[in-house]
């Protein structure tokens, strides 16, 4: 189990070195082939020359691709100093760049808005799991039933339906037709009611999505599992139903949903961007596309990096669960 | 696969394929179904598959002839329409977001512009983009897939490390990073072809490791049967074995992902060019449609009805229709 999980951990640890590089190869290597002066996206179009030389000096832009990802390792660890064009502009640790355009440390960005991603995420994953899972199970068991097929149906729809979309028509419903909720973002520490009012409709919307998707695959997976040998030995020695399909056949379709799981929750706690576009919620998902839009490389870097450390987190958790859930699965 | 269990009818499968390979190479006088037969018969009697595929069929018709339909009707997808505008509030005249016998699902707000029109231009993107990529993907994804199930040892190892790495990224971040970061002339190609270049290109590669991971373990378990090893008996060569054994016997797995794949990178699609990173405007295409339409929800719910409809309807047309060719093709699924 500890060899297991220490390779694991070094394994995450590649990654996580390869993605940075990777990162930094689309967004410094890429405009270089194409001609684009770098520099410039991290000042501003109408930066004037000595203030683009200034950030090209600060950051070392001249140097070779792995001394610029080396001092960014470094910077994380023991913060970070950049000096050039007359001035210095200290980074503390944990210093994950600094944004010359909008003027700013990156880690206090991601900081900000990592709560607000984080609670639509959980609050959505519960309600989809709730709701998903359950609607799944039933369907299987009433097979072909009109719970079945009416359940499905919308499950298809609700995979068909982009999120944006859905997040439109509830806002147009629920907040300028009916006027139930505000519609807009308050943050917790203002307003328990306000935040609560104004992240249902988010979450409801997530939700609806991933819980069609979970519906779907649990349904798929409990039919398989149902057609098992050992579900038939489980009747055979007369257990009672609620304990076959509760213990026996649930045990077995929760190990694929968790992998879903492990990967649904880890890429969206790195930002629902779509949601968060569609409800206007500061979260990780919205300053990553402010960032894209303006150019704002050190924040892109930034939340990139946040987002794969989420995602390779929760596959780790994943695996890990894989083996409590899952006799058959030995850790070695 | 899960083996034991379903041996019998896993093995049905690939002798079916055998002999789909070998109908198609001419031999007419065989007689039996090949799996297209017996998938088609299957598919025939699947009533929401069929609907899904027809309108399919319909929507790619309908967007190849998008210039003549609208040309029938004496709209263009760029004409601004100013005098329907409501000067006022922006909006336009009338109910229903404008709609009359002139334009058929109204036009926008601001500009006038002929929706209808629009939304059929927007079809040739979105089909464009889901089907490239999915090609795109397949393509590579199945020459992968089968090289690391085939070769094993390091190749293998390699390919499988990167799968898993490509599954672990944070795929849409990196999808809207790179489209951003493309430059505006690539190729000879400029404007929205590039974008649309650029998402066919990033959207299919970040799909590979879907389809390669399903041929990968197919192939795995293909390779080690009696009639490879019958073959290789026989002094076949690695690229004999390679085309003429394996690939028929990969083709319904990788139809049916194939199949699911469009409607996913139908969305990517529209999913990016609503986050302003799909193809430019003038450029008409569904996103798009709906990320402008924010603005408009209370005073033209019309302007964002239309487009989200559209990619309803095409996305679950696409569904309806994969999940019909899943079950046609499944030799376990007895529904």
């Amino acid at each position: 189990m500890l060899a297991y999980l220490i390779r694991r951990l070094f394994a995450a640890a590649v990654m996580l070195v390869v993605i940075v590089m990777v990162v930094f190869g689309i967004f410094f290597l890429i405009p270089k082939w194409a001609g684009v002066d770098i520099a410039l996206s991290f000042v501003g179009k109408q930066a004037d020359p000595a203030a683009v030389e200034g950030v090209r000096e600060k950051l070392g832009l001249g140097d070779p691709i792995y001394a610029q990802v080396w001092e960014f390792f470094k910077g994380i660890f023991a913060g970070r100093t950049y000096t050039g064009g007359g001035d210095s502009i200290h980074c503390a640790a944990p210093c994950f760049g600094y944004s010359f355009r909008s003027e700013q440390a990156v880690w206090p960005v991601l900081t900000d808005r990592f709560p607000v991603t984080l609670a639509l995420a959980l609050g959505a994953a519960v309600l989809w799991l709730i709701f998903g899972v359950s609607a799944g199970v039933l369907s299987a068991l009433k097979r072909g039933s009109l719970w079945d097929r009416g359940a499905m149906v919308i499950a298809l729809s609700g995979v068909s339906l982009p999120i944006y979309f859905t997040g439109m028509v509830a806002l147009s419903i629920f907040v300028y037709g009916l006027d139930l909720f505000d519609g807009q973002f308050v943050p917790l520490d203002e307003s328990f009611t306000g935040w609560f009012g104004g992240m249902i409709l988010p979450w409801v919307t997530l939700a609806f999505l991933y819980a069609a998707m979970y519906a779907r695959i649990t349904r798929a997976t409990m039919l398989e599992i149902l057609g098992e040998d050992y579900i038939r030995t489980a009747r055979a020695k007369g257990l009672k139903e609620h304990t076959v399909i509760g213990k026996h056949a649930m045990r077995s379709t929760m190990t694929p949903l968790l992998t879903m799981l492990g990967m649904d929750l880890g890429a969206l706690i790195g930002g629902a961007i779509l949601t968060e576009t569609a409800f206007n919620l500061p979260g990780l998902g919205q300053a990553v596309l402010n960032a894209i839009k303006n150019q704002d490389l050190p924040i892109i870097l930034g939340v990139t990096l946040i987002t794969s450390l989420a995602v390779l987190v929760a596959n780790l958790v994943v695996d890990i669960l894989y083996a409590v859930i899952d006799p058959r699965v030995r850790l070695a | 696969m899960t083996a034991p269990l379903h041996e019998p009818t896993a093995e049905a499968a690939p002798s079916a394929a055998e002999e789909a390979s070998v109908a198609t190479s001419g031999a007419k006088a065989v007689q039996g179904r090949s799996l297209g037969r017996i998938a088609w018969e299957r598919l025939k009697r699947d009533k929401l598959a069929l609907t899904g595929g027809v309108v399919v069929l319909v929507l790619v018709v309908v967007a190849l002839l998008a210039p003549v339909i609208t040309g029938l009707l004496g709209q263009d997808p760029n004409e601004y329409h100013e005098n329907l505008i409501d000067p006022l509030f922006g909006t336009p005249t009338g109910s229903l977001g404008g709609l009359s016998g002139d334009h058929l699902l109204g036009v926008e707000p601001v500009n006038g512009r002929d929706i209808f029109a629009r939304i059929l231009y927007g079809a040739r993107i979105s089909l464009l983009v889901g089907f490239l990529s999915a090609v795109v993907a397949v393509i590579l994804g199945t020459v992968l897939g089968i090289l690391a199930g085939f070769f094993g040892g390091w190749v293998d190892s390699l390919i499988s490390r990167v799968m898993d790495g490509l599954l672990a990224f944070p795929q849409l971040l990196f999808i809207i990073a790179l489209v951003s970061v493309m430059p505006n002339d690539l190729l000879g190609l400029s404007g929205s072809s590039v974008r649309v270049f650029v998402m066919i290109l990033v959207i299919g590669f970040f799909g590979w490791p879907y389809i390669g991971r399903v041929v990968r373990g197919q192939t795995l378990s293909l390779r080690e049967r009696e009639y490879v090893e019958a073959a290789r008996s026989l002094g076949a060569g690695r690229l004999y074995i390679l085309f003429k054994e394996l690939l028929p016997n990969l083709v319904a797995p990788i139809v049916v992902y194939t199949t699911m794949m469009i409607p996913t990178n139908i969305l990517t699609e529209a999913a990016l060019s609503f986050l302003g990173v799909g193809v430019k405007p003038p450029t008409a295409s569904w996103g798009q449609m709906l990320s402008s339409a924010i603005d408009y929800y209370e005073s033209d719910p019309m302007y964002m009805v239309v487009p989200g409809v559209a990619i309803f309807i095409t996305v679950l047309a696409f569904n309806l229709f994969g999940d019909g060719v899943r079950d046609a093709l499944d030799p376990k699924a007895s529904r």
